[in-house]
């Protein structure tokens, strides 16, 4: 008795009527989705870990087994961290990390200082043209990713659009090289993020109470003064949530300097792909994949953090 | 219907002072926690058939949360809620036979206004000739004859209330509960829907439960209110009760304005006390029977309204309820005036005087120095 | 338009800097010439070629079919993970399925790519399923990293509906399963259209995670266009991506104005509530 009272208590409305029912219903909603996820998103994660540690050999598949059934029964566990070993001795790894965080961080201040003004227009701009802008925002997201990648191959190329563009102005005479550097991969990067940081900084600014900077008008504050004291500041939130969205998946991003950048931009995402396709060391690309995971694991959990507060959109 | 019998009129009207009068909700120690908070604490009380009760408080005194575990969506932690003689602790929402009508209305927006209040009735398997004619009858029960193909959305806030009154009422429940039902009206809306939804409950004859945080609204609407604070219940009584008698601080002050005077019980007798008031600065006598020992501290409540408010010393007085002090502020209400006397001890007194009785006399204005004055009967004694 | 002029240039530089290499696309898609240098003339010559290319357009069938079937399965998986969330409280193990849904929205691909394909390979060797990789890989693969997605806009829906809506219908005699398909479900129903439309997208579009689980004989579209786009400009894809961004501007530009109409009705609706009609 006691028991079920206590259960009950951390279960309020909803949840608390099904829970009457008996938990046939309940159980359903509640088992299938979190078995899908157990079964098919934390699983592998544990596989990848067990496979970082294991050795690399000529086979299908191609990797040592970590638990070997041994003819007396008992397991013999074969652990190995010659994988992390390497990675942390050879250069061309920490370098590919060190420049995955660079490119990443760099392309996330882009799409902050660019998306901004973008946001802040559309949530100051007239109600009924909200919406529409907003579209606008959102219509090159829906289009596919790769083709738009592609789309900078012809702008930026040698002979492509703007140098072609800037030859004719006469602003420069011998084509710029900017294609297959890391230049390209900001802009590929800044542009293909850039809708994942308008999103929540809009949402976040179009909440913002106008009356707010009413008041700050009212006594006496500059328009640019109060948007520095007032606007900016509360629109920490949607930076944050803005940042994370681009800074996350750009770390190891893989498309963009595999299309955009030359075989000296080096990101990790593009070693572990190499490792794995052309190399075909599972697990050297799976420890890859470990030490990226560390690196990501603290902002994943402030996106979590922000991403339940909000209660969320993406 | 029952002017034929006055004798049964008057425990129909009164069935909480008839001790062989059967409870039709007996909520018995109820205690509703969440987490560490508990939201209702220990309370036990009992509704009759046909009342018009009201749970009154602030936010947080735990009225919504006994709502809500009448209604089935919450469950008590501890104690039992018995709904016409059935405990109703395992008893899912939807086999109560209650029903509620919600704070914000819920409304189905999907659906029209028909289609809204049949919903129930679909539920239990009625006849479709059966729904057609209980759902017309809901409608015009509250004058919304000719609004049943519309969807809510195209309803003004006040069309919409009656439509959730309606849906609540067409499954015809043995209770039916009100979370803040005049909440989202405007004030002029509200006091013209206050007697329509007495005048519909006289007719239905259903028992209500109404919680609210309008001490106006319940004392206008409800045959007996009553009063919660932290969880649990202050005071039940009808609203006259309430409000001239209040038994603690806590509803003297919840209640309308009052004035509070601390002090000590000189004499408890069983037709008065005698309480010495260093506030006032003189003893204070009321005439109601005392119920506390010579020496406990104690509180004498004096609403505003019974105190008198003269220029001259008032004739024949003993010196008992009776306080001299400064007016420092004057409100002129049209009706009434408000005025706020600074006492000679520092306290500060709050006085309201009808206006007509002003017109003649000298009118009374700031610094003048005044004699305030009260009848025995008008103040009360609390604890705290 | 907002009036402040930096603001103004801030927006139209932000959706230049979106639309010139789209609008790039587009055009080039009609030179007959094959660089992007010159212009030579109008013509609808890599339609044609694209039409005519059977690999890319086996490769598109696969797409469009792994993307329905995975869009579908995980609108139904990201429904009931969306319920949990906005509705079910404290449930045993809330906080490892709220990171578990939310982690695969930022998790850079080629994890999710390589911890799934680990996961298949591994199955099959203990349970001896699924049998190579293939079609079914990728829709489980797909399955999971879109459901995320559903989740956040069915939660985000349903925790901007009022509760009382499911409570008043399981007061008037409601069971849960009835209160979730005659109430829940018709008032999310745009959420899980939005939701199905952006797990279809991004199911379409994905290269990174499909590489991965994919086998010898299945082949999306992305990886074909990634083949041929690692070799340099190929014109077919200026008119594929033409193509699609055709499909969706319609599809957005008819939901906008659908959206709009809906506002209008609504607006006018309560506006003659309000006036007692």
């Amino acid at each position: 008795m006691a028991e079920t009272v206590q259960s009950e208590m951390r279960h309020t409305g909803f949840l608390g009527l099904l829970q009457r029912v008996g938990l046939s219903g309940r159980a359903l909603v509640v088992s299938v989705p979190y078995a899908w996820l157990l079964l098919f998103f934390l699983v592998p994660f544990l596989i990848v870990l067990k496979i970082a540690l294991a050795e690399s050999q000529m086979a299908i598949p191609p990797f040592t087994s970590l638990i070997e059934n041994v003819e007396d029964l008992k397991y013999q566990i074969t652990v190995t961290f010659y994988n992390f070993h390497y990675m942390v001795t050879d250069d061309l790894y920490i370098v590919a990390y060190l420049n995955s965080l660079k490119i990443a961080f760099i392309s996330t201040i882009c799409c902050l200082l660019l998306g901004y003004p973008v946001a802040y227009a559309i949530a100051k701009a007239d109600p009924k043209w909200r919406a529409p802008l907003l579209m606008l925002v959102i219509l090159p997201f829906w289009t596919s990713f790769l083709i738009r990648v592609y789309a900078w191959i012809g702008i930026l190329s040698n002979n492509g659009v703007l140098n072609n563009v800037l030859m004719w102005l006469g602003i420069i005479d011998q084509p710029l090289q900017i294609l297959y550097t890391p230049v390209a991969t900001y802009i590929g990067i800044t542009y293909s993020y850039l809708p994942f940081m308008i999103l929540p900084l809009y949402s976040t600014l179009e909440k913002l109470d106008n009356t707010l900077l009413e008041a700050a008008a009212d006594l006496g504050c500059p328009p640019w003064k109060a948007f520095l004291t007032i606007t900016l500041p509360l629109s920490i939130p949607g930076m944050i949530a803005g940042a994370l969205l681009v800074f996350i998946p750009a770390t190891g991003e893989f498309v963009i300097p595999e299309l955009l950048g030359g075989p000296d931009t080096l990101m990790i995402g593009r070693t572990l792909w190499t490792e794995f396709f052309n190399n075909r060391d599972w697990p050297l690309a799976s420890a890859v994949a470990v030490a990226l995971l560390l690196f990501l694991v603290v902002p994943i959990m402030i996106f979590q953090n922000v991403q339940g507060k909000q209660g969320g959109h993406p | 219907m029952a002017n034929a019998q006055p004798s049964r009129t008057q425990t129909k009207l009164e069935p909480w002072r008839d001790p062989n009068e059967k409870p039709y909700v007996r909520i018995e120690k109820v205690t509703k926690k969440f987490g560490d908070f508990t939201a209702v604490d220990d309370v036990s009380l009992s509704i009759y058939r046909g009342e018009f009760f009201s749970l009154l408080g602030g936010s947080g005194s735990g009225k919504t949360t006994l709502l809500r575990m009448l209604a089935g969506f919450e469950r008590p932690t501890e104690g039992k809620i018995f709904i016409d003689g059935v405990d109703m602790s395992n008893v899912p929402p939807y086999e109560r036979p209650v029903n509620m009508m919600f704070q914000s209305y819920a409304l189905f927006p999907h659906m029209s206004v028909e289609a809204n209040i049949a919903f129930g009735l679909h539920q239990d398997k009625v006849g479709k000739a059966e729904i057609a004619e209980r759902v017309a009858d809901a409608l015009n029960l509250v004058q919304l004859g000719q609004f049943g193909k519309r969807k809510p959305h195209q309803l003004s806030g006040g069309q919409r209330q009656r439509v959730a009154l309606a849906r609540a009422l067409v499954k015809r429940p043995k209770l039916l509960l009100l979370d803040e039902p005049l909440g989202a009206l405007d004030k002029k809306l509200r006091e013209q829907t206050q007697f329509e939804l007495v005048n519909i409950q006289e007719k239905v004859g259903i028992t209500f439960v109404v919680v609210t945080h309008d001490q106006e609204e319940a004392m206008t609407m409800s045959s007996r209110i009553a009063v919660m604070n932290r969880g649990y219940i202050a005071q039940i009584g009808t609203p006259t009760e309430i409000y001239e008698y209040p038994n603690s601080r806590f509803t003297a002050e919840f209640i309308g304005s009052v004035n509070m005077f601390h002090g000590r019980v000189l004499e408890s007798e069983p037709d008065h006390s005698l309480i010495r008031s260093d506030e006032a600065n003189c003893d204070l006598y009321v005439s109601h029977p005392g119920h506390l020992a010579p020496g406990t501290e104690c509180w004498v409540a004096v609403r505003p309204e019974k105190v008198t408010i003269t220029k001259d010393a008032p004739a024949g007085s003993d010196g008992r309820n009776q306080a001299t002090g400064v007016v420092k502020e004057i409100a002129y209400l049209g009706d009434v005036s408000i005025y706020e006397i600074l006492l000679d001890t520092g306290k500060r007194v709050r006085v309201t005087a009808p206006m007509v009785t002003r017109r003649t006399e000298m009118p009374i204005t700031w610094e003048d120095r005044v004699y305030l004055s009260w009848r025995p009967f008008a103040g009360s004694v609390l604890t705290n | 338009m907002p009036k402040s002029w930096f603001l103004r240039f801030g927006l139209i530089t932000g959706l230049l800097f979106l639309y010139i290499p789209i609008i790039l696309l587009i055009v080039l898609s009609f030179n007959d010439n094959r660089s992007v240098s010159v212009w030579s003339e109008f013509s609808f010559r890599w339609y044609g070629e694209l039409m005519r290319d059977d690999q890319l357009l086996s490769a598109a069938w696969l797409s469009v079919r792994v993307a329905f079937i995975s869009a579908s399965f995980a609108v139904v998986l990201g429904t009931l993970a969306g319920m949990m969330l906005a509705r079910f409280g404290a449930f045993k193990g809330r906080a490892l399925f709220s990171g578990m849904v939310s982690a695969p929205l930022v998790m850079p691909e080629v994890i999710m790519g390589l911890s799934l394909l680990l996961l298949f390979v591994s199955m099959e060797q203990v349970l001896g399923w699924p049998e190579g990789r293939g079609m079914l890989t990728i829709i489980l693969a797909h399955i999971t990293f879109t459901m995320s997605f559903v989740t956040v806009v069915v939660q985000s829906r349903l925790v901007s509906m009022d509760a009382s809506l499911e409570e008043a219908a399981m007061d008037l005699g409601a069971r849960p399963a009835k209160v979730f398909f005659v109430i829940t479900l018709p008032l999310i129903a745009p959420a899980i259209v939005s939701g199905w439309l952006l797990a279809f997208t991004l199911s379409l579009d994905d290269l990174v995670i499909t590489s991965f689980v994919s086998g010898p004989g299945s082949t999306t579209l992305p990886q074909i266009v990634f083949s041929s786009v690692r070799l340099g400009l190929s014109p077919k894809v200026n008119a594929l991506a033409t193509i699609v961004v055709t499909i969706v501007a319609i599809g957005i530009i008819c939901a906008g104005i659908y959206n709009a109409r809906q506002e209008k009705a609504r607006q006018r609706d309560e506006q003659m509530a309000q006036q007692g009609g």
